[in-house]
């Protein structure tokens, strides 16, 4: 046999990381170019016919040297079409060995060995489909999630089409399988004159199943149900709890504060933005701020620390996102330090703040409506803008530029190129 | 051309009276409703030009207004959404249903009575915040598929990019080098695209924003 091997085919090898026993199948399916499943089906078929599969696979054992596949080589049949082919032929094969066997009198009888075969290749291809694809496409029934911890999304990238497609291949396999055993099961029965003693037996039985099931249906429905909502009523009630136990902790305290210093108007419209600020990033399923992981979560924790400083409102607006690394925290930094100058000298207007993220470059502007300043001329020994923004963003491979007029508002615009990282 | 009579539609009594008491002295207040078959009712009866609009209220919100008063077929007011609410979901959604524009209701009284005069007068009124989410949503590569609804122009990028950054329409004329005019047609632009665009991640972005913001 191994004589024939041409160069495109491997040669005769136990293939024992792909096997199941030596990886005398496996091997020997590499070298046919069929499906092991087919093979090791072949063997067990043989076997049932007189013993023979079981000689054949120890010889196997014995005179083919092992040798494992290289990694790219496993393959399968190239298309489902091929694998149909094959199927076939092989079980033609089989058939025509079989009732060779049985001519010649190596033979059980035909009451055992025909229920093994068909058995034995309902087995496989059972046994195939649950082991066999362990990403078999699962049905995303789960309920969406409260929007705390973030989100896997990988199963929006299937092909729907092509999902479909694996699961009714999945389906139709199981199901001709099934449809092999229990075959083989009535045709063992048959043999054996068994059946007619057990088709009484399962009339009474399906009689039974029917007659209770037609007396408890109702029973069991309600019981479903009562239970279904029950368990929906105890979420809720937990949600609710939830909630209330937030909103006190958070929102009713800061308004009883406020109603304590209701003669302070800034201290409480400082109390009200922070609260505001909290609950909305409760809503949104963020951390708090002071627990920042990524840039716009930073830059958010920033404006309200700025904003309570200092009693200017800041407003942020964020496009995409980033994590910090050192670089994204320095122009969290600057950016700080660009607001607090905002709040200082903007004569109390809002401050504006906008970063846009993207894969190539990352953008923060701070903006207010001020006085305006000449930047020609601060004084030399004005640390905050040149040390705290401009050398800072240089420092790491930034850079930051400021415009203002007199009676125009300042505007700080922080530029850090991202080529080269990885975005995210 | 005249001031425009408004409609203030919100389910809160404190903060309707809290807008008509700034908007009294700059705008006719046609009046109040505080839910929603309530709004429909009045935009019959008493043809606003603006209708200034809620985005939560029970029984469907800003949204079913919208939808309920076109389905009536009467006055055709123009929406402004007014919304506490900075979900990207919710404010995509009512632009999406057909408002004119979207402002926090942190605004200025002064701010709220100009963005009011420019609905009316047919431009859309983007606030900083609704910048950023339009940027965010049509952020990434268009869909090869559909045609130049799904993508914007660098200069329409532009525009909305010194509209989150805080700039009035008249600056960003004078930045961008362009008249005000020029200004309010990339705004209106981008708002027709974002209503009409068939840009499936429009919704899904807005859903998924929750898991992964």
């Amino acid at each position: 046999m191994t004589s024939l091997a041409s160069g495109a085919r491997p040669r005769l090898r136990r293939d024992r990381a792909g096997g199941w026993i030596a990886g005398v199948c496996s091997g020997l399916a590499r070298r046919l170019g069929a499906d092991p499943a087919l093979v090791r089906l072949a063997f067990v078929v043989a076997t049932a016919a007189g013993g023979l599969g079981v000689a054949l696979y120890a010889l196997a054992w014995l005179v083919v040297p092992a040798g494992d596949a290289p990694a790219g080589e496993r393959r399968r049949p190239s298309s489902a079409r091929a694998s149909v082919q094959v199927a076939v032929g092989s079980g033609l094969l089989l058939l025509s060995a079989l009732l060779t066997f049985r001519a010649l009198g190596l033979w059980f009888s035909d009451a055992i060995v025909w229920p093994l075969v068909l058995i034995a290749a309902g087995g496989v291809l059972i046994w195939r489909q649950s082991l066999g694809q362990p990403d078999a496409p699962e049905a995303p029934t789960r309920p969406r999630p409260v929007p705390t911890a973030p989100e896997q999304a990988a199963p929006a990238t299937r092909d729907p089409a092509e999902a479909a497609r694996t699961a009714a291949v999945a389906v139709s396999r199981t199901g001709v399988g099934v449809a092999l055993v229990i075959a083989a099961g009535f045709a063992f029965l048959q043999g054996t004159g068994a059946l007619s003693a057990a088709k009484d037996v399962l009339l009474a039985v399906f009689a039974a199943v029917v007659v209770l099931g037609v007396i408890f249906a109702p029973w069991i429905v309600r019981l479903v149900r009562s239970l279904a909502a029950e368990r929906s009523e105890r979420i809720r009630s937990q949600e609710r709890a939830e909630v209330a136990a937030h909103l006190h902790d958070s929102v009713l305290q800061t308004l009883a504060m406020v109603q304590r210093r209701a003669d302070e108007p800034r201290e409480v419209a400082a109390l009200a933005r922070r609260q505001e600020r909290e609950l909305r990033a409760w809503l949104a399923g963020r951390p708090a701020p002071g627990q920042a992981a990524s840039l716009g979560a930073a830059l958010e924790a920033a404006a309200a620390e700025v904003e309570g400083r200092h009693g200017v409102p800041v407003e942020t607006v964020a496009v995409g996102d980033a994590p910090l690394d050192p670089a994204t925290e320095a122009v969290v930094a600057a950016a700080r330090e660009a607001m607090t100058n905002a709040a200082k000298f903007g004569g109390g207007s809002t401050v504006d703040v906008f970063a846009e993220v993207s894969p190539e470059r990352l953008n923060v502007f701070v903006r207010d409506r001020g006085p305006g300043f000449d930047p020609t001329q601060v004084p030399p020994d004005r640390r905050g803008v040149r040390e705290s923004i401009v050398g800072r963003m240089r420092r790491h491979g930034g850079r930051a530029t400021i415009t203002s007029a007199p009676g125009s508002g300042t505007e700080v615009e922080l530029l850090l190129e991202r080529s080269g990282r990885d975005g995210s | 051309m005249s001031e425009p009579r408004v409609l203030i539609v919100d389910d809160h009594q404190l903060f309707r009276a809290g807008v008509r008491s700034e908007l009294e002295a700059l705008l006719e207040i046609a009046g109040e409703a505080s839910g929603v078959a309530e709004a429909v009712r009045c935009i019959a009866d008493l043809d606003p030009d603006v209708v200034l609009l809620d985005v939560h209220m029970p029984d469907g919100g800003g949204m079913e207004v919208i939808r309920r008063a076109a389905a009536a077929g009467g006055p055709a007011p123009v929406f402004l959404a007014l919304s506490v609410s900075d979900d990207p979901e919710d404010v995509i959604a009512v632009v999406r249903a057909g408002a004119r524009g979207y402002v926090t209701k942190n605004i200025s009284g002064p701010d709220l009575a100009d963005a009011v005069r420019r609905v009316h007068g047919g431009d859309a009124v983007f606030s900083p915040r609704l910048a950023g989410f339009v940027l965010d949503a049509f952020a990434g590569p268009a869909p090869q598929t559909d045609s130049e609804l799904d993508g914007l122009t660098p200069r329409e990028r532009e525009v909305l990019q010194h509209i989150a950054r805080g700039y009035m329409y008249k600056e960003i004329a004078l930045r961008l080098e362009i008249s005000p005019k020029t200004v309010e047609a990339h705004v209106s632009s981008v708002l027709r695209k974002l209503q009409l665009s068939s840009r499936h991640e429009l919704s899904r972005w807005a859903a998924e924003r929750r898991l992964i913001d």
